[in-house]
């Protein structure tokens, strides 16, 4: 890797904060049009969900662009998080009546619990490179989905109750509550998650990301994915440093599970929502949005997420159609010759730019 | 450089704005309808793993509202319907909510399957709009008093089966096999078991598969056959239940197969041989081939629609939905001038108050918490055809 001058230094720090900014911007704009009411209530019912799309593909964007390992489990983090604090909330809705203080800590334990499973799956899996990494990570994204779903989880007054088996094996008492109830999930989460918390988590997680990228580890970390055996000559412990990258990142996707979890009021873990399709849904904003680029992931998350619900008056096309976009969105994004053809006839674009930034990171 | 930059968030700002513009002109249209229609949304699963759900309560639900607009409508007013997808995933079906009140809906016919429909609810209980789902079965989709439900509860289902199976004595030693990771498959289970503990039953077998492990039954089937079960009992959906049918004929299993209504559409499956469906029971409400004129009446307009499709319990469900609005419309003096909650509030009420005979069930009616009260049938397949089991 060169060093990066000064003045170039400065040059991210300015695009970093114009990103910032524009996600204030963009808060704003929606605040306005939420008060004077012109905004679609599908809209609305999305801006929650944009977030937590983002937070996923800039998280994800740690472990693929910057630690330059292909994870397919990240949903699998995510539905961690979803669940670890979908439990804590269910559970003290009535004893901390405090949504603010109440949400906190249900952000905190929905990351920790994902840092703790990122960090222990990230031991064992990190030792492996490339597809076989890609293969153990989407294995356990599965396993994850179906411990979720055979699992159940009682509370009374003698404390907490587990079973792999069914509902009545927990053998609650009278009054207890069953929380997590197999396939059926948990239901009745508190709504307390709203669009400012969201895109504040948002600006967080992307302030944590480029800090990291920044400091003497994200160093350390650049120089393990850009020449793994110069790295380790150099003396950089490499798996200390995979598994902080990889740990930060799923605690992020834990974070972004939180968001989901208590914006809908049913948490079931399925194919759809924490199985491989989503793994590889977060994949495609990132690579789309170009592997290594922050402000990227966020854009092609917002897109890719809005795309199918605006494409809802093609009725039965509609996934054909996004899927036809999302092709050819890839072929203009990476194919050589689509590079070639936007550097000679849109130098200005901004896409364009995008590119040439990334080939200097690169 | 800094030029490129402030284009790049030029265009940023540009994308958002077009985005939210495109938002600002549907809720124009959406405000503009009101007056002299009724607008009744629907939501269900059209693409994905449980379309062929989601595609029967569609046609269901057409046929029903085009017979109303034929015949003049609700109290003269004409229904227009709208149908959004929704994936079979929860999150998308409060997507699919939401862009179905841009465009204006009064009542909503959804969702399809119990995951999404308790999304829903949560929604419109909020809104306070009226709810009606022809099969999210879960009890959680009723939990709120503005949503009623047109087909049984999966507890209900258990409980009747287990009733059912006991009162007709069709077995002692009964084994279930079961879908450990699906809604309604476990919710049946549940109930089933706990159902049977106060009968003369003894469950010999209870043995769960998953949705990612549901190709190969023969370790379920061989435990069911050396428990001695007379009876199986199969609270699962029609796709698995073609295997297990055919693993157990093979390996020379022949007791009772009986199962709920997620079996209706057995006969329906390409490359299964019908005659091993021959004996199997099924607890429900709709057959396709009974003989009255009216589900005759239904089956032939559906098939024409669908190009050839035998509808399943799920159509029939829609249909009765969209009928049953219509009753509660009338009973409760509903004018498409009013507003959402006020719509909401005065069906929550009628629906109490009317009976009505549908394809699914004669003399239904719904108490208060939004459950239905009808009787369940059992259905024999005999040379190949549903009859009705006396």
């Amino acid at each position: 890797m060169k060093m990066k001058p000064a003045k170039q230094v400065s040059n991210s720090t300015r695009s970093n904060l114009i990103t910032i900014g524009a996600i204030i911007i963009v808060y704003i704009i929606c605040q306005i049009m939420i008060a004077n009411g012109s905004i679609s209530n599908l809209m609305k019912g999305l801006l929650i969900p944009l977030c937590y799309y983002s937070i996923m593909a800039v998280s994800l964007n740690l472990t693929v662009g910057i630690l330059g390992e292909l994870s397919l489990g990240h949903a699998g983090f995510m539905c961690i998080g979803a669940f670890a604090s979908a439990f804590f909330s269910k559970v003290t809705v009535d004893t901390i009546p405090n949504v603010f203080i109440r949400f906190t800590l249900a952000i905190l334990i929905g990351a920790l619990a994902a840092a703790l499973l990122g960090s222990l799956i990230g031991t064992v899996v990190l030792r492996l490179r490339g597809d076989y990494l890609a293969i153990v990570t989407l294995a356990f994204n599965e396993i994850i989905k179906n411990v979720m779903n055979v699992l159940y989880i009682g509370v009374d007054s003698e404390g907490v109750h587990f079973s792999i088996k069914d509902a009545a094996s927990l053998n609650l008492e009278e009054g207890g509550q069953t929380i997590v109830n197999g396939p059926r999930g948990i239901t009745g989460t508190p709504k307390d998650a709203t669009f400012g918390i969201a895109i504040l988590l948002l600006i967080l997680t992307f302030i944590i990301i480029i800090n990291l990228v920044n400091s003497r580890s994200g160093r350390a970390i650049m120089a393990i994915r850009d020449n793994r055996i110069a790295a380790e000559s150099m003396g950089i412990d490499i798996t200390k440093f995979k598994i902080l990258a990889f740990t930060i990142s799923a605690s992020l996707a834990g974070v972004a599970g939180v968001l989901y979890s208590h914006n809908i009021s049913t948490l079931i873990a399925t194919q759809k929502n924490f199985g491989y399709n989503m793994s590889i849904m977060i994949l495609v904003f990132v690579v789309l949005g170009g592997i290594g680029n922050l402000r990227g992931s966020i854009i092609a998350a917002v897109v890719l997420t809005l795309l199918p619900e605006y494409l809802r008056f093609m009725q039965d096309y509609r996934m054909i159609i996004y899927a036809i976009v999302l092709i050819v969105m890839m072929i203009f994004n990476w194919n050589p010759k689509c590079i070639a053809w936007r550097k000679n006839h849109s130098i200005k674009g901004y896409l364009a730019m995008l590119f040439n930034k990334q080939k200097k990171e690169a | 450089m800094k030029m490129k930059r402030m284009l790049g968030l030029f265009l940023v700002l540009c994308l958002t704005v077009a985005s939210f513009a495109a938002c600002g002109t549907k809720e124009d249209t959406g405000a503009q309808k009101s007056g002299d229609k009724f607008y009744i949304g629907a939501i269900g699963p059209l693409t994905g793993g449980a379309a062929v759900y989601g595609q029967h309560v569609k046609y269901g639900a057409e046929i029903a509202v085009k017979e109303i607009n034929e015949a003049g409508g609700i109290n003269g007013k004409q229904i227009e319907l709208r149908y959004e997808d929704d994936e079979h995933d929860p999150e998308k079906s409060v997507n699919a909510y939401n862009n179905l009140k841009d465009w204006g809906m009064q009542i909503l016919m959804g969702a399809v399957t119990s995951g999404p429909s308790v999304a829903v609810a949560e929604e419109t209980k909020n809104d306070n709009m009226f709810q009606l789902t022809p099969s999210g079965s879960a009890p959680a989709v009723i939990q709120y008093d503005n949503a009623f439900q047109v087909c049984f509860t999966d507890p209900n289902q258990g409980a009747a089966s287990a009733k059912y199976i006991s009162d007709q004595n069709l077995a002692s030693k009964v084994a279930v096999i079961y879908d450990g990771s699906d809604v309604y498959s476990s919710g049946i289970y549940e109930k089933f078991i706990e159902e049977a503990a106060n009968t003369n039953l003894e469950i010999v077998a209870a043995e769960a598969f998953t949705a990612d492990s549901k190709s190969d039954f023969s370790v379920q089937l061989q435990k069911a056959k050396d428990g001695g079960a007379e009876l199986v009992f199969l609270p699962i959906y029609y796709q698995e239940a073609t295997l297990i049918l055919t693993q157990a004929n093979g390996m020379g299993f022949d007791p009772i197969f009986f199962g709920c209504d997620g079996l209706d559409g057995i006969l329906g499956v390409e490359n299964f041989d019908p005659a091993l469906a021959e004996d199997v029971m099924l607890l429900t409400p709709f057959a396709a081939d009974a003989p009255d004129q009216k589900t005759q009446d239904f089956v032939d307009k559906f098939k024409e629609l669908s190009g050839g499709d035998i509808p399943n319990q799920f159509g029939a469900d829609a249909y009765d939905a969209i009928y049953i609005i219509k009753a509660a419309i009338e009973k409760a003096g509903v004018t498409p001038d009013m507003s959402i909650s006020e719509i909401g509030d005065a069906l929550k009420v009628a629906m109490t108050e009317i009976t009505y005979d549908g394809l699914t069930g004669a003399g239904m009616t719904w108490a208060a918490t939004g459950e239905v009260n009808k009787e369940p049938r059992a259905v024999i397949i005999k040379d190949g055809v549903y009859t009705l089991f006396e």
